[in-house]
């Protein structure tokens, strides 16, 4: 690691001019970016505004159309990770890159040549040291497969310093982490920037980038807005760089009073994919105009929930009263019938890609579709057509939905589901991979159903989404409910820690 | 439309490559690549008799074409039509072997029935295999094709075969199970209006009907299907026992319009060659029947090129094998491509696989 003390008069990393085509889309156009020794500098922008795409430039994993990267001010060539990780260059991807059946010391010297048996005994070391001096503390003798999210983004990190980085990106390290985890990050990236390391921070989480970043830029779309220090900003202007106006503050949410249960579960259980219990006794009540939101580290039986709920898994034992009928155990069919509008996790699992955007708005109620067996194509055409305007999706009727962008798929979903004006609505992550824009217009949708009586089951990895939208929380640990908490009084901390598997009393 | 431009490229594509590759083996056989491929695909077109053996032979493609074709457009894998179209044959020779001097009007309609419901028979175990025990439709459908040829074979050597000659073939039908010709001095019998009729039919119920775009939406999407409520299960055994009666009409067509009898070399693989042509008709029943159509004139074409340029007639089974192998040789690519495209978005911007680069308004 290169100490502290560095001449600071060049940049470690110094980019110019990149940019990256893909298609008709420009991820990057023009973008420059210089990397100091001791910052963490905060790359932020909505999704798809060209993060990735520049880091895995940076990192060797994608070669620009135009641009070059400096490195101590030489003109460098990446033509693969191996180039940049011997210009000192370590990256944390999104998605981990680490093999399950192997234990952490040895995932860490992966891929080094060399002597592997004082290899080992170096990583051993280093593994040690590390959690020493940055706070970065795993088991060197446990396997991936048995460690948290947490902990193998920790060891993603080991892997990085192992091969002597000396700049470091982490590409969007929060999204997967309790608040807990979180700040247990920030801890170790403080003790790394103050060791002398350049620090790339990508999220779009904006209190994240205020609270930890020397100095952050801004992309929308694929170009660099503006590169400030981070404390000439606030939030606020921040938030309208990234969408280039100011963004529409979140609707307030108006107190309603709760009306007559709608959603009565007791007692629930259901296996998950490898058959293996993912749901133990869940019980809870909705009333017609609330929110529950269901918190809890992703695999902890949210996603089961959501199917057991919208008639996609049957379960193993309980009931689910759904508006006066018992739907546990009841196919789709029967779900949609008892009123209960359902917005999966994937919503490309619950559109035809293939298929028209009429088509697809008409699916859930065939019977509706056509007179005797022909079908009606008029009125399926003037249903999307009305469909379309309500809910101003970016589209025509006759439209493959799998030409959509996220946002309009997700509207057409929420179309489809939201003008049967359903009693009950089971919604999973409505907001993932969306632009802030259409993120608002969801969450503005479901406060409007709420408002008109609707009993809403809210699932979200997004902590700030639930609580922003929910009155009451529950909180998914191992299956069971570790916690229940009002919105109102809920606080981060104690929801991070039943989100972490402590029990109510802690 | 989007479609049909791809449906031509594809099939632009599947000609160029059989061309480029069967040219070689046409120069070794002495003859100029042109001037066979003009003589197996334009020459048969030119007199009246041709032409018409031409419909003739695209009968049995159209039928086994629009069975495979229905089948994959549900994203059910029926490699079976071979035997499903034996089994008709044999359901419809026993019809038309039991009758005597009924009138035809009472008969081929029943001819037509038992070879449907033959086929459908034959069909059922995979569907139901498939869709109660999930076990996979491509190895079950195929291995009942030897089956049903064991079976025309088993019946022609013993109980059915002809009681005068001896000879592995059943006695004629009765004259009133024969298909009638529809022109003269032709072969081209009834079973090409049927063919005709069947595909107007499927094309209609899947574009226009409240059933086919549930199939459609079984094909393309099985789980959202699922999850808008649609029984999959009920609608691939649906799409797979019609799949069946369609390719069981076939062998009763075959029967009663041109061999009057059980054979066993009844069928040329017209099971298979139906695979042929739902691919490269790109399972829109129109281009369907054009790719039967297309497969046929080849056909036909082959035999005369033989004659007339004296390269052996087996040409045409080797493009037509080519047709074949490079029709699943695009398509793959096509998949490949497809998917390899798609798991790139997907790995590298993470949760924003789609691009997002539309303005919304927050109003
Ligand atoms: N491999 C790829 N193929 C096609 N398009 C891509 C690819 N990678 C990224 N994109 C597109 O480039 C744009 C920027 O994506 P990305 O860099 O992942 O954004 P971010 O990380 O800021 O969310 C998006 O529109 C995305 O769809
Ligand atoms: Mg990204």
């Amino acid at each position: 690691m290169t100490a502290a003390g560095d001449s600071p008069a060049t940049p470690v990393v110094e980019l110019r001019s990149i940019s990256k085509r893909f298609g008709d889309v420009l991820a990057n156009e023009g973008v420059n970016l210089s990397l100091w020794g001791g910052e963490v500098h905060g790359v932020l922008g909505e999704n798809g505004a060209g993060k990735t795409t520049l880091m895995r430039i940076l990192y060797g994993l994608s070669i620009p159309d135009g641009g070059e990267i400096y490195v101590d001010g030489d003109l460098a060539h990446f033509a693969s990770p191996k180039d940049a990780i011997g210009a000192g260059i370590g990256m944390v991807t999104q998605h981990f890159a680490l093999v399950r059946p192997m234990t952490v010391t040895e995932n860490i010297i992966l891929g080094r040549t060399g002597g592997a048996i004082l290899d080992l005994d170096r990583a051993k070391d280093l593994v040690e040291e590390a959690a020493d001096r940055y706070g970065l503390h795993v088991e060197p003798d446990r396997r991936l497969s048995d460690l948290s999210v947490g902990e193998q983004q920790r060891v993603e990190i080991l892997k990085a310093l192992y091969r002597e980085c000396r700049v470091l990106i982490l590409d969007e390290p929060t999204a997967v982490l309790t608040p807990q985890e979180i700040r247990a990050l920030f801890a170790t990236l403080d003790r790394l920037r103050a060791s002398g390391m350049a620090i790339v921070f990508i999220s779009h989480k904006l209190p994240e980038v205020m609270e930890l970043t020397d100095r952050v830029t801004v992309l929308r779309h694929g170009k660099v807005v503006h590169t400030v220090e981070t404390d000439e900003v606030d939030a606020a202007g921040l938030a309208s760089w990234m969408v280039g106006r100011p963004a529409a503050p979140p609707e307030p949410r108006t107190h309603s009073e709760p009306g007559a249960t709608a959603l009565e579960v007791s007692d629930l259980s259901a296996v998950g994919g490898l058959d293996l219990p993912a749901l133990s006794d869940v019980n809870f009540e909705v009333a017609a105009g609330e929110i529950l939101g269901v918190a809890g580290v992703s695999g902890n039986g949210q996603t089961e929930l959501a199917e057991v709920l919208s008639g996609m898994r049957k379960p193993t034992a309980g009931s689910i009263i759904a508006d006066g009928t018992q739907i546990a155990g009841k196919g789709p069919k029967q779900v949609i019938a008892a009123g209960v509008g359902r917005i999966p996790e994937d919503r490309h699992e619950a559109l035809v890609g293939d298929m028209s955007v009429a088509n697809n708005l008409i699916l859930e109620h065939l019977d509706e579709a056509g007179k005797r067996l022909i079908l009606d194509r008029d009125r399926i055409r003037a249903n999307a057509l009305d469909l379309i305007e309500r809910f101003s999706i970016k589209a025509g009727p006759d439209d493959l939905v799998k030409t959509l962008s996220g946002g309009n798929i997700q509207k057409v979903l929420l179309a489809r589901v939201l003008v049967r004006e359903p009693r009950v609505i089971v919604v999973s992550q409505p907001t993932r991979g969306l632009d802030i824009g259409a993120t608002a217009y969801v969450r503005n949708e479901l406060l409007a159903m709420r408002r008109q009586g609707a009993a809403i089951v809210l699932m979200s990895e997004d902590l700030d989404e639930l609580l922003e939208l929910s009155d009451r929380l529950i909180v998914l640990y191992d299956g069971r409910i570790a916690g229940r908490v009002d919105a109102a009084e809920a606080d981060r901390d104690q929801l991070g820690l039943l989100m972490a598997g402590h029990t109510e009393v802690a | 439309m989007v479609k049909w431009r791809r449906g031509a490229t594809t099939a632009g594509l599947i000609l160029l490559g059989t061309f480029v590759i069967t040219a070689p083996f046409i120069m070794l056989a002495g003859a100029n690549p042109f001037a066979a491929y003009g003589e197996f695909l334009v020459s048969p077109l030119t007199s009246r008799y041709s032409g018409l053996e031409v419909l003739v032979s695209s009968i049995p493609l159209i039928l086994t074409g629009v069975s495979v074709a229905l089948a994959f457009r549900a994203g059910y894998w029926n490699i079976g039509a071979e035997g499903q179209l034996l089994m008709g044959a044999v359901a419809g020779a026993g019809v038309g072997m039991l009758v005597s001097d009924q009138s035809r009007f009472l008969v081929l309609p029943i001819v037509i029935l038992a070879g449907a419901a033959a086929g459908a028979l034959w069909a059922l175990v995979p569907a139901l295999l498939r869709v109660k025990m999930g076990i996979d439709e491509v190895v079950t459908t195929l291995l009942l094709n030897p089956v049903a040829l064991l079976i025309v074979t088993a019946l022609l050597s013993g109980p059915w075969a002809d009681p005068e000659t001896g000879f592995p073939e059943s006695e004629r039908i009765a004259e009133s199970a024969q298909f009638p010709i529809l022109v003269p001095r032709s072969r081209l019998h009834l079973g090409f209006l049927v063919g005709l009729a069947i595909a107007g039919l499927v094309w209609f119920v899947l574009s226009r009907t409240v059933a086919g775009l549930q199939v459609r939406a079984v094909g393309s999407g099985p789980k959202a299907a699922r999850f808008a409520g649609i029984s999959v299960g009920r609608t691939l055994l649906t799409v797979a026992l019609a799949s069946g009666a369609i390719a069981g009409i076939a062998g009763a067509s075959e029967v009663s319009g041109i061999q009057y009898r059980l054979t066993g070399g009844l069928s040329a693989g017209f099971g298979y060659t139906g695979i042929v042509v739902a691919t490269l008709g790109a399972l829109a029943m129109p281009t369907v029947v054009l790719a039967a159509l297309l497969l046929a004139d080849l056909n036909v074409g082959a035999g005369s090129a033989g004659r007339v340029l004296g390269v052996p007639s087996q040409l045409g089974d080797v493009i037509q094998a080519t047709v074949l192998l490079v029709t699943v040789g695009v398509l793959a690519y096509r998949r490949y491509h497809h998917k390899v495209l798609k798991s790139e978005v997907e790995e590298a911007p993470g949760e924003g696989a789609v691009p997002e680069v539309e303005e919304v308004d927050t109003s």
